[in-house]
């Protein structure tokens, strides 16, 4: 790809990946503020929640390298 | 980004890190395939055997402290990962789990220890590896518990959904189910392992690289070494929350294909 083109593109598609995580955060901080025993239970699903939103993210910046 | 680097080298200044700084020669001539990742991965196996071997000898009621931490870390596979998820036939899949999440840590803790300093799970071929072994198995398990006929017409035509959705929702849980699992699988572990790699190399050598200017870049080099100091205690995080995200998507894809559907 010609110049810094694909930098752009990472660019604009980290804000996706960046606005799911923050709501993902969110609703995890609004259960446990409604409840604070559920920290434990909401944890795990918070974790899975945001890898698997910023796996979107990692796959632009791997194909901002490769291309 | 190429084009970035030739502009940079020839002004004879800072040449940034890329995916060539992630291919390292080999050690001996007549073979190319002995070079420091290989090395990584048979310390890795060796550390982990010598660790567990040694945690597990002389167990006692009252545990050592070796044995405590040998059983914690067994323990919060066992319960956390395989009981809570898989539930009623746990037991069958807790080595291959318990394998896969203190193979991939270890790996992936190599990426900041010093002297070492390359997380194996960023050369492309290992996360997939682990991802195929992944997919075969929660296939194979599928197919054993409820025969092929069934195991196929379930995935293809997901029960309690009105027929006419079938139409979109068949194309999209084929490719989910023979696609998109494994390759994210892999793709997420590596990604971020070379992401993470690439950003310490970043500012370490960008640090380095300040230190040997002028002296009002000089005077600015300490941030860059104070965030690659931070960044390195992140990249312990997510190294750890990688190795659990593997095993527990894992648990959950070998935990879906043991469901009774109703």
């Amino acid at each position: 790809m010609k110049g810094t083109l694909n930098l752009v593109g990472y660019g604009l598609s980290a804000i996706g990946p960046a606005i799911a995580t923050g709501m993902i955060f969110a609703a995890y901080i609004s259960g446990v503020a409604r409840q604070p025993e559920a920290r434990s239970v909401l944890q795990p699903i918070a974790f899975l929640g945001f890898a698997l939103a910023e796996a979107l993210a990692l796959f632009g910046l791997v194909l901002a390298f490769v291309l | 980004m190429r084009s970035l680097h030739l502009l940079s080298a020839e002004g004879g200044g800072f040449v940034p890190p890329s995916s060539n700084d992630f291919n390292f020669p080999s050690f001996f001539h007549n073979n190319q395939y002995f070079t420091k990742p290989i090395l990584l991965v048979f310390l890795s196996v060796l550390l982990i055997s010598v660790f567990f071997i040694m945690a597990s000898r002389k167990a006692a009621i009252v545990p050592s402290k070796l044995q405590f931490a040998g059983e914690s870390i067994y323990g919060f596979v066992r319960n956390d990962l395989a009981k809570d998820i898989i539930g009623h036939e746990f037991m069958r899949f807790v080595p291959y789990l318990f394998t896969l999440f203190v193979f991939i840590l270890t790996n992936n803790i190599f990426g900041i220890v010093p002297l070492l300093q390359f997380p194996t799970m960023s050369h492309v071929s290992f996360p997939y590896v682990l991802a195929i072994f992944t997919f075969v198995i929660f296939h194979y398990i599928g197919i054993r518990k409820q025969g092929i006929g069934k195991y196929v017409k379930d995935i293809m035509f997901m029960p309690g959904v009105p027929k006419a959705a079938y139409i979109l929702l068949t194309p999209i849980e084929i490719a989910t189910y023979l696609i998109t699992r494994p390759l994210t699988l892999g793709l997420r572990l590596f990604a971020n392992m070379f992401a993470g790699h690439l950003l310490l190399l970043v500012f370490i050598l960008g640090g380095d690289h300040l230190l040997k200017g002028v002296i009002g870049l000089k005077l600015i080099s300490p941030f860059a070494f104070a965030f690659g100091i931070g960044l390195t205690f992140f990249e312990f995080l997510v190294q750890c929350l990688q190795a659990y995200i593997f095993t527990l998507l894992t648990a959950l894809y070998i935990a879906g294909a043991l469901a009774d559907e109703h």
